[in-house]
């Protein structure tokens, strides 16, 4: 078979300019972030991140990481059971409506969530009269992180649950199974990798958070200071080694996430050429 | 028969959690991501709409709106041709490492926006490993323009390769075939039979590119310098108001990034809804 | 179980999928709905399993299994046995999960023991033929394995009443024929009303007790095979059930003139269109007083018990096709491009308003 593009010197061309692109514009800060994390060697990189400021940031993190996956695949999973198992008014609003999160920028984010639960706000204030504080704390950070990653979940899932279409429930109704039965026996088991990567990507992008958090967190150091905002306050002081500790934590995530995806991904591709 | 089968099937579908699913998805939807939005035009409702000019207008704000929507002009259009080519090369060639290089594509949406932000400083900064080559040459791209632009291609450039890479997954062999013994030359028959299939994505994903970078924040202050009027973006521009507790400020500010962000979602929305019926008859 | 249908409608958005329809099937009988895509059939039979609801219309609409009223009952408590066209199984399930499924769910207090549930499934597994196969996965069966999974996944939990859509729609034709027999087999074995879907006439005039046939949301005819074949009420049914030959012209003085080619016929004067099967169509090397209509061999493919003839002529706006026997085509010496007369055996007429359906069928 020949296609377009096939001309071996064509093809070196490309696929060289690809090589070489990536490689600078990609490969390359992910080498200078473990670069730079260890440039003082080992003892300096552990001193950096068993630092108590580094494990407090580590801590709170995780914690908001793990508290925002369980809200996320509530919500992913029943809007996407919604909008691909029934037909009614508003399904595409319903599903345009849920890329909001992608287009806004972080920082305005952040501020409608510190405009309407801060002192100032409508319910900011009625809070504070009932000595409730959600902004600069640790509450605030898990509401915009939710706000942040709420799509993923239910992105991953839609285009998933739309091919396969809803006849093995139908065919399970006919057997006499009732709701929950269907649901946990015959559509989670057909759609439990991608919702497997809908989390991996929400972790990511929960750990990750950066501009909205920011603007919501305070960052007080060892009260509400995430890993992201650590990083950056070690890098403003000049403690460069420090803050790529921090980056080359991160970084691992990210590792970690890709490489989940790229097994996934073979994974699905085996099962396919298996059919 | 038994009342319970009745009252079961008041409604008229077969499948179960109509209701819970959609009393789950549409209090989310109205706390997390629409209720929040009423704070910003709360606080707006503060200013007349002479103030509100005033501050989205004043010189400062203007020029950073100047440096954002250009930076990101070029960022994606950078992203364009790179993505592209990326897409192709994965799509289209066998080489070692392919696997590899296809992972590292969804690098930029793993990688924390900060962790990208400062290791593009470093990395650029004239004592870094690129600094180093580039500044002698006369380049500087850290603090400057250029290196905001570099920070917003580092984070959209996923957008484009995810999405041309599976529309040219689709297009068959035969189409090759077909255009190439009718006697195009390579360059012909991409240029005629193989873009006007891909420029629908390609456009849908410059565009989701572009969104991105207009409101992309952790990964350029670290590069950008900051300088009013130079290189201040305008997500910046809403955190330094917050910083100076000028709410209503900021509040200006953030609804017309919020604006020119949800219109241009729409505008993507309803132009990729319009091809996918053009391509694939009427299933949208 | 017997299954009554009164005045069941359906319509999705606009368009009206099916018009208020009565029906009623017998205990025991093997029915099937035929009728091209688009003609409410698998609608009906979707109603029919409570997979869709009937519209709710100015008169009441009521669907009877036997005396039990099931119109307000889900699906899942219908006791009904359903096929899907594509099947449906359980991917992520072995054969056997798939057959147990319908067993599993059942509550707590009716399900069977772990080991009557184990003796039915492999049961169930023997009659289809399938019980080496128990482990496999849906995948890595072909697709008339499957199907015979997706109906003991069917049986497995006693139906009162099995519904079938296209069972056998996606199967090449060998395997058809086949899973046809056994089924026939296997619904006068254990003897469970059936109502299957399809499209291919062959199909329900083969396997059913009586057809139904559908064109457009309504019901054009209920029958049983031989006498839908012999006596269609309209000009859809005759239409739909076989290839037709279309002899269009105008009718002067007893003769219908078409171009040079002519027949007599004792009709009224006027336009006139007369329609003939494939075997009522005579050929011979003359004319006759009465009829002469010149044709042109075109085609010829020696098929099975008879051959088929494809006849072309300046006054035919479509080639028709005739059967001949093997006979009959070596005494004409057949062979393509030969000039032959075509003599109607017999011939039918529909009245253009289908509501009356006035049909005559004359021997010419």
């Amino acid at each position: 078979m020949r296609r377009i593009g096939d001309a071996p010197a064509v093809k070196r061309l490309l696929v060289g300019a690809a090589l070489v692109l990536s490689a600078l514009f990609l490969l390359l800060p992910l080498v200078a972030i473990f670069a730079q994390a260890f440039s003082q060697g080992m003892a300096v990189f552990w001193a950096n991140v068993s630092n108590y400021f580094t494990l407090h940031a580590i801590g709170l993190t995780l914690g908001v990481a793990l508290l925002t996956i369980p809200i996320c695949l509530v919500f992913g999973v029943a809007l996407a059971w919604l909008v691909t198992r029934f037909s009614f008014p508003g399904r595409r609003i319903l599903q345009t409506l849920i890329d909001i999160p992608f287009a806004v920028s972080p920082v305005v984010a952040g501020l409608i969530y510190l405009l309407l639960y801060g002192r100032n706000g409508w319910i900011g204030s009625w809070l504070d009269g009932h000595d409730i504080q959600l902004m600069f704390a640790w509450p605030g950070i898990l509401m915009v992180t939710v706000f942040v990653t709420c799509p993923f979940v239910a992105r991953e899932l839609i285009p998933l649950m739309q091919a396969q279409g809803s006849r093995e429930e139908e065919a399970a109704a006919t057997l006499g199974a009732r709701g929950w039965t269907t649901f946990w026996r015959i559509t989670l088991p057909n759609i439990r990798w991608a919702l497997l990567y809908g989390v991996i990507l929400t972790n990511a992008r929960a750990v990750g958070e950066f501009g909205a958090v920011s603007v919501v967190s305070g960052a007080i150091r060892g009260q509400t200071n995430t890993l992201p905002l650590h990083l950056e306050q070690l890098y403003q002081d000049y403690n460069a080694v420090g803050a790529f500790a921090c980056a080359a934590l991160l970084a691992l995530i990210a590792l970690l996430t890709l490489a989940a995806k790229a097994s996934l991904e073979w994974r699905a591709s085996r099962r396919e050429a298996l059919l | 028969m038994n009342q319970r089968a009745l009252r079961l099937t008041g409604n008229t579908r077969v499948l179960p959690g109509f209701g819970l699913s959609m009393g789950i998805s549409v209090l989310f939807i109205s706390l997390v991501l629409l209720l929040p939005i009423t704070g910003l035009f709360g606080q707006l409702a503060g200013l007349s709409l002479a103030q509100y000019w005033a501050i989205i207008t004043e010189g400062r704000v203007v020029a950073s709106y100047m440096v954002t929507i250009g930076a990101a002009a070029v960022a994606a259009l950078i992203n364009a041709v790179f993505g592209l080519l990326l897409a192709w090369v994965l799509v289209r060639y066998e080489f070692p490492g392919k696997r590899l290089l296809d992972a590292l594509m969804d690098l930029p949406f793993a990688l924390p926006t900060a962790v990208a932000g400062i290791t593009l400083a470093t990395l650029y900064a004239g004592n870094g490993w690129m600094g180093k080559l580039l500044e002698p040459l006369g380049f500087q791209v850290a603090y400057t323009w250029v290196g905001i632009a570099l920070a917003m291609a580092f984070t959209s450039i996923p957008f484009v390769v995810r999405t041309v890479q599976p529309v040219l997954e689709d297009l068959p062999a035969e189409v090759d075939e077909a255009a190439m013994s009718l006697g195009a030359t390579d360059a012909i028959a991409f240029r005629r039979v193989i873009m006007p299939h891909l420029w629908p994505a390609l456009v849908t994903g410059t565009g989701l590119a572009f969104v991105r970078s207009l409101g992309e924040f952790g990964a350029i202050i670290f590069i950008a310098g900051n300088m009013p009027y130079e290189t201040e973006i305008t997500a910046l521009m809403i955190f330094v108001k917050l910083q100076e507790y000028d709410y209503a400020g900021a509040s200006a500010i953030a609804s017309v990034v919020l604006f020119v962000s949800l219109a241009l979602l729409l505008a993507i929305n309803i132009w990729q809804g319009r091809f996918v019926r053009r391509l694939h008859g009427g299933k949208g | 179980m017997s299954i009554r249908l009164e005045n069941i409608a359906k319509h999705f958005g606009n368009t009206q999928a099916l018009e208020p329809v009565n029906l009623d099937i017998y205990e025991g009988e093997l029915v099937g709905l035929l009728g091209p895509s688009g003609s409410g059939k698998t609608t009906l039979l979707r109603i029919i399993a409570g997979l869709e609801s009937a519209d709710r219309t100015a008169q009441p609409s009521r669907i009877m299994f036997g005396e039990r009223d099931v119109t307000q009952v889900h699906v899942r408590d219908r006791r009904i046995g359903f096929v899907f066209q594509h099947y449906a199984l359980f991917r992520h399930m072995s054969v056997y999960d798939n057959v147990a499924f319908g067993l599993t769910v059942m509550p707590k207090k009716e399900r069977p023991s772990n080991g009557e549930i184990r003796a039915r499934v492999f049961r169930l597994l023997e009659m289809v033929q399938l019980e080496h196969l128990a482990k496999r996965y849906p995948a890595q069966l072909s697709g008339g394995q499957q199907q015979r999974v997706s109906l003991a996944r069917a049986l497995a939990v006693k139906p009162d009443v099995l519904l079938l859509d296209e069972p056998f729609g996606a199967l090449d034709a060998k395997v058809r024929q086949d899973l046809r027999r056994w089924l026939r087999r296997l619904h006068s074995e254990l003897n469970f009303t059936s109502v299957f879907v399809t499209h291919d006439q062959e199909e329900a005039l083969e396997l059913s007790d009586r057809v139904v046939v559908m064109s457009n949301g309504r019901i054009e005819q209920i029958d049983a095979p031989d006498t839908l074949y012999h006596s269609p009420k309209n000009r859809f049914v005759f239409e739909f059930l076989g290839d037709v030959n279309h002899l269009e012209g105008s009718v002067n003085n007893g003769v219908l003139t078409c171009g040079n080619a002519y027949l007599h016929v004792d009709l009224p004067d006027g336009p006139e269109e007369l329609l003939l099967r494939p075997h009522e169509v005579r050929l011979a090397e003359q004319a006759s007083d009465t009829c002469h209509l010149p044709v042109v061999v075109t085609a010829i493919s020696p098929v099975g018990a008879e051959v088929r003839v494809e006849l072309e002529a300046d006054w035919l706006a479509k080639p028709w096709l005739a059967t001949v026997r093997h006979a009959d085509f070596e005494r004409l010496a057949m062979k393509r491009g030969q000039h032959l007369f075509a003599h109607p055996r017999q011939w039918h007429r529909f009245e253009e308003n289908t509501q009356s359906a006035a049909r005559q069928t004359r021997t010419a």
